[in-house]
């Protein structure tokens, strides 16, 4: 299942002029133990998807929150030449097509 | 004091609303706080000392905040005065109070803190080593310092607390911890820093802490062994996961917050609903920093700029368009060399193309960029040293833009569809942030600068 299809919500934003940061949020446990389970949002996954070294991702699991949550050093500073998201809020889009395994059995309802 | 009670309303400038507030206020608050700032906005508030919201929509939100305050006998705290909270914006922000309360004919005590910081200050803080940066910081030295067009330091809550140890009716600061405006009075009187400085964290951003979105305002009671938040606004309501999940909002870190005197931990933090609309929170820490610290802000002038707004629909252009954009540039630097050669060099200016609907969003992260689309939308950005320049320069750009040929026709084409006339549009000075530093003071007060007036 896509993780656009998992989450409640999937975003990005500024954190500060130097950071993007980037929250996958979900409304129940069940899809934000079967993403979090599968391992598969890694500091190593991450750094491949924004061309930054893994060393520099930063990845937290939220669990009071159910969310997934990881930040980055911005490639341009806020509103530098060049910088194309004054906001950084449409920074998330690759995000979305990233496929989580479902096992055989398991019934999870789509979070949108 | 066994609970400590008080109204977040958000953000001076984007409407502050009546009806919630009234009715947040026969809760009996204690204060009344609002910030007025943010980095968010970009550099250019900072670089060019305007704020980001008009005056109409500050005046008509200090108004209602003030006489809210007045109302209930309650000091009223803004904070990040005028977008950055620089000296001018802050002085901005005063005349506008000064206007709403001879209009009103009311007097109110007032503390108005300075926080924009003297060049000579920080270059001898430099030199002692007083200086230090933090994750990602740019390359300081002290030619950063003196080409910034403004600095300001981010106040924590000692500055305000001296305020408001002076009985003031309004405490209007300029660049200030968003988080230190609500936790300052709590601290104040006794209050756990960690359960403090948490439900600061929670309502800093007014209700976007609430699971719906909606306008109103947030209200939190404060105790000795929790706190209770919740918002006040039609249709609003705060849940235990909409309460942690706002700990994600533009940080970094969702557990660890840095303030100039610690570090708020609320990895242990435990929320639990009251009622339908209000969570209590209980467990949250804070470690006083060994060295108290201000982290600095400032920004610098990259230059005046100067764009061209167009797109493309030819596909044969389409398909080859990093090409034909490099041939563009080519024939772009070569009038330039030819018109203006004697008294520029390369280095003094910069162009660049930003190709919507391929990679402009996204720049060099975008991961898809060989999809071709059916028309790309460009915007040309020349930025020189003077505005005269820029626009020069981006006159000279139109003909490479709109004529610069590709193979596959024969015969002169026009490959580039301008969105105005005249093509080009004078964007002004152009700015960028240029420190994430913090400065360890001798003293927490010694960056910021009081001054307690009467206004009215």
């Amino acid at each position: 299942m896509r993780l656009a299809d998992l989450a409640t919500l999937i975003r990005s934003k500024n954190a500060g002029p130097f950071f993007l940061t980037f929250d996958i949020m979900f409304s129940d446990e069940k899809p934000y133990r079967l993403v979090t389970e599968s391992r598969l949002l890694s500091e190593q996954v991450f750094a491949e998807l924004y061309k930054c070294p893994a060393s520099s991702v930063r990845v937290f699991e939220c669990e009071s929150a159910l969310a997934i949550k990881f930040s980055i050093p911005r490639p341009i500073p806020q509103g530098d030449l060049g910088d194309g998201d004054l906001h950084g809020g449409q920074q998330f889009a690759p995000l979305m097509a990233i496929e989580i395994p479902v096992p055989e059995g398991q019934n999870i309802h789509p979070g949108r | 004091m066994d609970e400590l009670r008080y109204i977040a309303a958000s953000l001076v400038g984007a409407g502050v609303d009546r009806d919630s507030l009234d009715e947040a206020l026969k809760s009996d608050p204690h204060f009344i706080a609002c910030d007025a700032g943010t980095t968010d906005a970009g550099p250019f508030s900072l670089g060019s000392g305007r704020p980001a919201f008009p005056r109409e929509a500050v005046k008509s939100d200090l108004a209602l905040l003030l006489e809210t305050g007045r109302r209930a006998g309650v000091p009223v705290l803004i904070g990040s005065a005028g977008t950055a909270g620089s000296d001018a914006q802050v002085d901005w922000t005063l005349g506008i109070a000064e206007e709403i309360t001879k209009e009103a004919g009311v007097k109110l005590r007032t503390a108005v803190i300075h926080a924009e910081q003297d060049k000579d200050y920080l270059i001898e803080m430099l030199r002692q080593d007083r200086i230090k940066p933090l994750e990602a910081a740019p390359a300081v030295d002290e030619d950063t310092i003196r080409r910034s067009t403004r600095i300001v330091g981010m106040m924590g809550a000692e500055p305000l607390q001296m305020a408001l140890a002076e009985d003031v009716d309004f405490v209007l600061a300029g660049r200030c911890s968003d988080t230190a405006l609500y936790a300052a009075l709590p601290i104040m009187r006794d209050f756990p820093a960690g359960l403090a400085w948490h439900a600061a964290k929670v309502v800093e951003c007014g209700t976007m802490a609430c699971e719906s979105v909606g306008r109103g305002v947030m209200f939190v009671r404060l105790r000795h062994d929790d706190f209770l938040v919740r918002p006040f606004g039609k249709g609003l309501r705060c849940t235990p996961q909409s309460i942690a999940a706002h700990s994600l909002y533009e940080n970094v870190d969702p557990f660890h917050f840095t303030e100039s005197s610690g570090t708020v931990d609320i990895s242990g933090a435990r929320y639990e609903p009251v009622d339908a609309v209000t969570v209590r929170v209980t467990d949250s820490a804070f470690r006083p920093a060994e060295t108290y610290s201000v982290k600095l802000e400032g920004a610098e002038l990259v230059g005046y700029q100067t764009i061209i707004v167009g797109g493309i629909r030819d596909p044969f252009v389409i398909r080859q368009l990093d090409h034909w954009l490099l041939d563009v540039r080519g024939h772009i630097e070569q009038f330039i060399n030819k018109f203006l050669g004697d008294r520029i060099s390369k280095d003094d200016y910069d162009i660049r193309f930003h190709v919507y609907g391929r990679d402009a969003v996204m720049g060099s992260l975008e991961p898809d960029r060989a999809e071709l689309p059916k028309e790309v939308g460009i915007v040309f950005e020349a930025t020189a040293s003077t505005q005269q320049l820029a626009t020069t320069i981006a006159e000279l750009s139109r003909q490479p833009l709109l004529h610069t040929p590709i193979a596959e026709w024969s015969g002169s084409t026009t490959s580039f569809a301008c969105l105005h006339n005249p093509a080009h549009i004078e964007r002004g000075a152009v700015y960028r942030f240029n420190l994430n530093h913090v400065v360890l003071p001798r003293s927490p007060q010694e960056m910021f600068r009081t001054r307690l007036v009467e206004i009215g």
